[in-house]
């Protein structure tokens, strides 16, 4: 499988699966003191997932992602130490202190934001992807979201519209298990949220989230169609996340050691490193290499965080419209 | 007998009372139990901050955890209370109004008239606003304005435990739609609550506190703040009546107009952006009604209009404080 990429977009794929663990462990360490306001929801456990569809986009091709996005921002190349300055609150942050954690977007690199509204994110991308076929440029959207939002009126307005109008989008379904407390086991009213595809005239995929060469594959094909004419795809992608719906959430909803077992088992950089250095074209050394630069990069990201200034006061009356 | 609760304790005990009194009564929304499926402990959160925490347990089969589609239990909810129920639906934040809205200003909201009278909608459903959590944009608006706008929907806005108690077991007992809207910085807020049921009535405003010099009418968690800036100005000599309205829709117009003709002089606090806010239909409803009262301009404390900003600095400037109601209050009662 890994002969699909070459030796530098296999470490392009580590990094960024690794730079996106290490922010949402570091975030997660540096919550539980206290000083990061609001709330934050951590992607870790779910890195195969956004790394293996953003690793198929360029700059114009748009994402829109989730109250859980840390990860697709970092995928789809928004800075890290301009994010973490963002969930500091700091003016220096991506969005200036103003979005959070919940709403971190970066549209010069085609990030539509984090959202706070569950579903929100499918209806834009129809909007962009039409925009992509109407240009016919080539360039498609990819709507992240979760079994959560799957049951939303949006979402399924979004990929009926989707096929209707013929647009190069693609849906990826994060099917992490739970929606907040509430399984997807249960709230979701059939098997797999890609059984929904077919009645929605697209083709729906279902892939193991925490096999990074399950979803670059599955993820390359449905985007190539898309950039192709071919129409919409539906991808569920099976993953857990690491951490509770948010920080504090006590999780008493989970199996006992469910997560442990998961870490020690299933691991998307435990998956990776086994099998790109069994094939002998990465070493170890290669891959510590990365986690060390990586380490270094969030590291500074806190301390510049924790240095930059907050917004000033003048700042709160800006920004709400072009002119007015 | 009164003892001391918490504003969300005294929402879960008027739900957990209504539930006992009444089987029609019936709780549905996101997580409302938390667990629904999932291998650990069912109840897991009892709403995302706790509210109805325990009453899965009291009162089997009648606490249902929805998917995340708000349009479709909060319209379920509505059809339910066309059926016979007395639904309790959370709408988790307030901001998520958006999502649902149809359901509830033009089906729930429009019924009773529309229907030539026939139709009643016993609906409740609850939501959360109001900023200070850090939260931004999508998760602290104070929306009740816009719920106030649609004739047909009663709006509750309740700024203490026992007017939370008293005024949810009300607005399940009514047989229109009712909007109630709980400040979350205020679910820690403590105050005397009564053990025993009781209804807070709709359309009667609270006088909170006693004065001839300014008026002041307050919503929601802003009420705190303006007896807070009321204790302040009282040293200074300018003494503060202040009003609750309790209820948006209903509003009880003649306890805040008999007041201004008492004091002339007028400050609204309301935590909502300023446009067509609560802010200006109670200034316009002052201008109109007893405008030869006045002996000052009006004065709205309300935050700016722009959305509410994540950073803290943002986010404290944003919110109407004391010290903003203070120099509000000053400036009109030195007017000449």
């Amino acid at each position: 499988m890994s002969k699909t990429l070459n030796r530098e977009g296999l470490l392009e794929a580590y990094r960024t699966m690794r730079t996106i663990r290490e922010f949402e462990e570091r975030v997660h360490t540096d919550f539980a003191t206290g000083e990061i306001p609001g709330f934050v929801h951590l992607y870790a456990g779910e890195e195969a997932s956004a790394t293996g569809v953003c690793m198929h986009l360029k700059g114009k091709d748009c994402i829109a992602s989730t109250h859980r996005g840390h990860g697709h921002c970092i995928a789809k190349g928004v800075d890290p130490i301009e994010m973490m300055a963002e969930i500091w609150g700091k003016s220096t942050g991506s969005c200036k202190g103003k979005g959070g954690s919940m709403h971190i977007a970066d549209l010069s690199k085609g990030m539509l934001g984090a959202n706070g509204i569950v579903g929100g994110g499918g209806p834009l991308i129809c909007g962009t992807a039409l925009a992509s076929k109407m240009r016919g440029d080539k360039t498609v959207g990819i709507c992240f979201f979760g079994d959560g939002a799957s049951n939303q009126g949006t979402i399924l307005e979004a990929m009926n519209l989707a096929t209707v109008w013929s647009l190069p989008a693609v849906f990826v379904a994060e099917n992490n298990g739970y929606a907040e407390t509430t399984s997807s086991s249960w709230s979701v009213s059939c098997d797999n949220i890609a059984d929904r595809a077919s009645a929605f005239g697209m083709p729906g995929v279902i892939v193991d989230g925490f096999d990074f060469f399950a979803v670059y594959e599955a993820a390359g094909e449905a985007i190539k169609r898309a950039r192709e004419g071919g129409g919409p795809t539906l991808v569920e992608v099976k993953v857990s996340r690491y951490y509770g719906h948010f920080e504090g959430d006590q999780q008493t909803y989970r199996a006992d050691g469910e997560v442990k077992k998961l870490r020690e088992e299933k691991d998307c950089l435990m998956q990776f490193r086994r099998h790109v250095t069994a094939d002998g074209e990465i070493s170890n050394a290669d891959l510590d290499a990365i986690d060390s630069e990586v380490l270094a990069l969030i590291n500074e990201s806190v301390v510049r965080a924790k240095a930059d200034p907050k917004p000033e006061a003048a700042d709160l009356l800006t920004d709400v419209y072009v002119s007015y | 007998m009164a003892r001391k609760i918490t504003y969300q304790q005294a929402i879960n005990e008027a739900l957990d009372q209504e539930m006992q009194r009444d089987p029609t009564v019936i709780i549905m929304g996101e997580d409302n139990a938390g667990g629904e499926g999932s291998p650990g402990e069912m109840d897991a959160w009892g709403g995302v901050l706790g509210v109805t925490k325990g009453l899965y347990h009291k009162h089997p089969g009648r606490v249902l955890d929805t998917p995340i589609s708000e349009s479709g239990f909060i319209g379920a909810a509505i059809g339910a209370a066309c059926n016979g129920m007395r639904p309790v639906a959370e709408l988790m934040f307030v901001d998520f109004m958006g999502v649902c809205f149809d359901q509830i200003f033009n089906q729930a909201a429009k019924f009773k008239y529309m229907f030539g009278g026939k139709a009643e909608t016993p609906v409740v459903i609850r939501t959360m606003y109001g900023a200070g959590f850090r939260a931004a944009a999508q998760h602290s608006q104070c929306l009740y304005s816009l719920f106030t706008h649609v004739p047909g929907l009663k709006v509750v806005l309740p700024s203490n435990p026992y007017d939370a108690k008293g005024l949810l077991i009300q607005s399940i007992r009514d047989n229109d739609p009712v909007i109630f809207c709980e400040n979350k910085i205020l679910y820690t807020m403590e105050g005397d609550v009564p053990e025993e049921s009781y209804v807070v009535p709709f359309g009667e405003a609270a006088v909170v506190r006693e004065g001839d010099d300014v008026t002041i009418v307050a919503f929601g968690r802003m009420v705190s703040m303006a007896q807070e800036a009321a204790d302040a100005l009282q040293k200074s000599g300018i003494h503060c009546e202040i009003i609750d309205p309790r209820t948006t829709s209903p509003l009880d117009e003649e306890t805040i107009l008999e007041s201004v003709e008492k004091t002339g002089r007028l400050v609204v606090v309301d935590e909502s952006n300023p446009r067509c806010s609560m802010a200006g239909d109670i200034a316009g409803l002052v201008a109109r009604k007893v405008f030869g009262s006045l002996k000052a301009p009006i004065e709205q404390v309300t935050a700016p209009h722009v959305p509410p900003p994540f950073s803290d600095v943002l986010e404290d400037l944003y919110v109407p404080n004391a010290a903003k109601v203070e120099s509000a209050v000053t400036r009109v009662a030195e007017y000449t």
